[in-house]
């Protein structure tokens, strides 16, 4: 039998031994977003190790960088929790002056880029720094105990979102970050997801590849802060992509209005006009989503809030220039 | 069986290890965390049945760790000594070559 | 041959960088300190100054950035001021505890609030903790010589801290004075390049920066810290040594002007010192046995200098333009913690002065003088005095 090459390469970044969860989302976004990384500088400089890696604080911080221990087989600096966009401009700057070839990568959470990080993120981008920030999105403060985000559902539990008599939960729609940071009209501005390695591995190198800045906000789901069973976490990122709930997409420039919308699968019937998407049907209900974590358990008591839920994921499609239909 | 390439990192590591105190904390052994057998924290572990396996290598893709390596015929092998038996590999196999069983040590 | 150009402290501290040679600049315009940053973007559009000039969105992002370009092992420079610094103060502790030889320019200005954009010490005074090594510059010549001096003695191997080097907002970021800047070769052969054997970002040899110190750890950590700026006491005395060889002007870590016979000293530093050290000859006119100490570097804080000074003389009056609430001037409590120990010592007093930019005149040195005088009289009342305080408005 005629075997295909493993479909990445074989190298490693992100070494075994470090902290995460068993079944830790963003460690899967780490060891594949390093793969891709190198891949892409093999292609571009024929050096897979030219690159570099800012950290801001956060999960995978933490469990991978414990002093005199290090998971990472890769140049990497962590500063602060706010700040990986403006270390990773440092370091940019500085490998310009040194003359040296290759993209630097920023990793920071939802929290850290989000919320504390937007500002930092918003300058990088705008100086037009030759980094790759790549948000893993587990959707709540995961670090210190889960926390709301800004990057947190609707409807979902956190330790600062409890549902109680008054309250269903996070009562505020999902922030994109991804929309924000292509509204900074950057060559390249993607979302992925961990339950479409193909796509993200993809993604990431195109970003790697580009001359100056992009970003990537990837979703990564929180075996702990989700409450699910450790072996579900690919399945339930891929669910997001199947119900309508992750919507994947590519801006380049920040044009709006030639967004590249990739298929969700899960048998959704796509609609093109003039090869855009503008229509999806899609067949798996978002309760499939929902009901596999401990998040959302609550919510199946008020079915009136998974509607709102419905409403808000159709309203984030319209903004993409998609019409959804959700079962 | 192919040796874990992990066994060299572990032996490259353990040769320079130091938990002296350097300039800024700073660590200089990369992928120095191999030392730290996370095996142990396993519950359920994936047992293999290399008859059944496609070399789709999802299981390869998804292990958070990583703690499965390929061998000379790119078939997966898992090393024990990391993996903490989150079951991924299992739940995403898609002929069912991978099962996950209760530890008995 | 140097040449004298007429010029403000800010470009002074400027023309330091550009002498410097740093690799990276990452600033952020902010009252009084922004012609520096202005003056280093004339420096690389006209191709004078081979840096990438980062134009950050704050503070905050402008120390990240200089600790992640430090980190990747290039020379930095920055500069800021009073709310600025306030905004990097997470990050200042960071780059000290990653070893990270940064070096910075302060127009010394005063806290908010009320907002105000003149001149006092709380601003550097309130990071005293951070790691950072401190000069104060008394006149626009030292602010150049300082940060020259400041690059070597942070990127020695036994030191490998960052250092600021405040120089007062308007009296001297602003205010134009003859400054001789030394001829370039001179400046290179004095500071070399800067190769550093431990930050780097080199995908030839990945390490890794800033890693998670436990418990088991992290005092240690700390302590290397410690270490550093203890080993940075004899860096400075060889780097002013070297100095004055290189350039002809000679530093002090502690500068003394007229205290062989005094009974009064009045320590104080920055721009301050160089009012004090007139207000001192017109004493000395009138037969007063009075003296003055410059403390050009803070931190490390001189202890033996000052215990060495406190053998001089019955008073040691403290002249500072910051305050810490609850307990006094810092540099009060700095020469306490150097002399509580000493067998003999003299009366130590504080005076709070000049505060946001409130001028400081003999009239308030003459106070001072008179309540020192009391104390050697009558002994101590009173501690801590706020000199030239409104009292009509309180």
């Amino acid at each position: 039998m005629a075997v295909r090459k493993p479909p990445i390469t074989t190298r490693e970044y992100w070494a075994p031994g470090h902290a995460a969860c068993a079944g830790c989302g963003p460690a899967i976004v780490m060891k594949l977003a390093t793969k891709a990384f190198s891949e892409a500088m093999e292609e571009k400089y024929g050096n897979p190790d030219a690159f570099a890696i800012a950290h801001a604080t956060g999960c995978m911080e933490v469990v991978s960088a414990v002093f005199p221990y290090t998971a990472w087989k890769a140049p990497w600096v962590h500063v602060a929790f706010e700040n990986a966009a403006a270390a990773a401009s440092g370091v940019d700057a500085a490998w310009k002056k040194l003359g040296r070839k290759g993209k630097i990568l920023a990793i920071g959470g939802d929290g850290g880029t989000a919320d504390i990080g937007m500002q930092a993120l918003s300058g990088m981008l705008e100086r037009w720094h030759n980094v790759v920030y790549l948000m893993y999105d587990n959707e709540a403060y995961m670090n210190t105990g889960i926390q709301r985000s800004s990057s947190t559902p609707y409807g979902a539990w956190t330790t600062t979102s409890p549902p109680g008599k008054y309250s269903i939960g996070e009562d505020k729609p999902k922030k994109w970050v991804a929309l924000i940071a292509a509204a900074h009209l950057v060559p390249y501005v993607a979302t992925a997801n961990i339950g479409n390695p193909y796509d993200f591995v993809r993604k990431m190198k195109k970003a790697a590849k580009v001359d100056g800045p992009a970003f990537v906000q990837v979703l990564a789901p929180c075996v702990p802060g989700w409450r699910t069973p450790p072996e579900k976490t690919v399945e339930i990122a891929r669910l997001a992509i199947e119900t309508g709930v992750w919507p994947l997409f590519e801006i380049e420039n920040g044009d709006f209005h030639n967004i590249k919308i990739q298929s969700p699968g899960g048998g959704a019937k796509v609609k093109r006009e003039g090869g855009k998407v503008v229509a999806i049907e899609f067949k798996k209900p978002i309760e499939e989503y929902l009901k596999l974590q401990g998040r959302f358990k609550h919510l199946f008591k008020k079915p009136e809030a998974i509607q709102v839920m419905k409403d808000q994921i159709k309203a984030m499609w319209k903004v993409l220039g998609v019409e959804v239909t959700l079962p | 069986m192919a040796e874990s390439p992990f066994k060299m990192e572990i032996e490259r590591v353990e040769k320079e290890y130091s938990e002296k105190m350097t300039p800024g904390a700073v660590v200089y052994i990369p992928g120095s965390s191999v030392v730290n057998k996370t095996g142990s924290w396993r519950v359920f572990m994936p047992e293999f049945s290399r008859d059944k396996c496609v070399r789709c290598y999802l299981c390869y893709i998804y292990c958070p760790e990583p703690a499965i390596y390929l061998d000379e015929e790119n078939y997966p092998v898992f090393d024990y000594d990391y993996c903490k038996g989150c079951g991924i590999c299992a739940n995403e196999c898609p002929t069912k070559a991978i099962v996950m069983v209760r530890e008995t040590k | 041959m140097p040449i004298r150009k007429v010029m403000k402290g800010n470009e002074a501290a400027a023309w330091a960088a550009k002498l410097a040679k740093p690799k990276v600049v990452a600033a952020f315009p902010i009252t009084p300190s922004t012609l520096v940053p202005e003056k280093i973007s004339e420096f690389v559009a006209d191709g004078e100054m081979d840096a990438e000039f980062i134009k950050v969105e704050s503070e905050h992002s402008a120390i990240s950035a200089c600790v992640g370009a430090s980190a990747a092992g290039v020379r930095v420079f920055t500069a800021t001021a009073s709310q600025g610094l306030a905004l990097m103060h997470e990050i200042l502790f960071i780059a000290a505890g990653m070893r990270l030889p940064i070096v910075m320019a302060i127009g010394n200005r005063s806290l908010s609030a009320p907002i105000n954009i003149w001149n006092d010490w709380q601003d550097t005074i309130s990071e005293r903790d951070t790691g950072w090594l401190q000069f104060y510059a008394e006149n626009n010549q030292e602010a150049l010589d300082l940060v020259l001096a400041a690059f070597k003695v942070a990127e020695d191997e036994r030191v490998l801290l960052p250092a600021m080097v405040g120089f007062d907002a308007f009296i001297l970021t602003h205010t134009v004075e003859p400054v001789e800047i030394p001829d370039q070769e001179v400046v290179d052969e004095f500071l070399g390049e800067y190769v550093p054997k431990h930050a780097y970002l080199d995908p030839e040899r990945p390490i890794t920066q800033g890693a998670l110190g436990f418990p088991a750890h992290y005092m240690e950590a700390r302590y290397t810290v410690w270490e550093a700026m203890e080993n940075a006491r004899e860096v400075i005395k060889e780097v002013f040594a070297e100095f004055e060889k290189k350039f002809g002007r000679k530093y002090h870590i502690i500068e003394e002007y007229r205290t062989d016979d005094a009974e009064i000293i009045l320590v104080t530093m920055g721009s301050l010192a160089g009012t004090v050290k007139e207000f001192v000859d017109k004493k000395r006119e009138e037969d007063v046995r009075i003296g003055a100490a410059k403390i050009t570097v803070y931190r490390p804080f001189p202890i033996e200098e000052i215990r060495a000074l406190a053998k001089k003389t019955k008073i040691l009056a403290i002249l500072e333009k910051d305050i810490s609430f609850g307990s006094g001037g810092a540099v009060y409590a700095d020469v306490g913690r150097a002399l509580i120990n000493e067998k003999e010592r003299p009366v130590v007093l504080d005076f709070i002065i000049g505060l946001g930019g409130r001028d400081v005149t003999f009239e308030n040195l003459e106070e001072v003088v008179d309540i020192a005088e009391k104390a050697l009289g009558e002994g101590v009342e009173e501690e801590i005095h706020w000199i030239g305080l409104r009292k009509e408005i309180l």
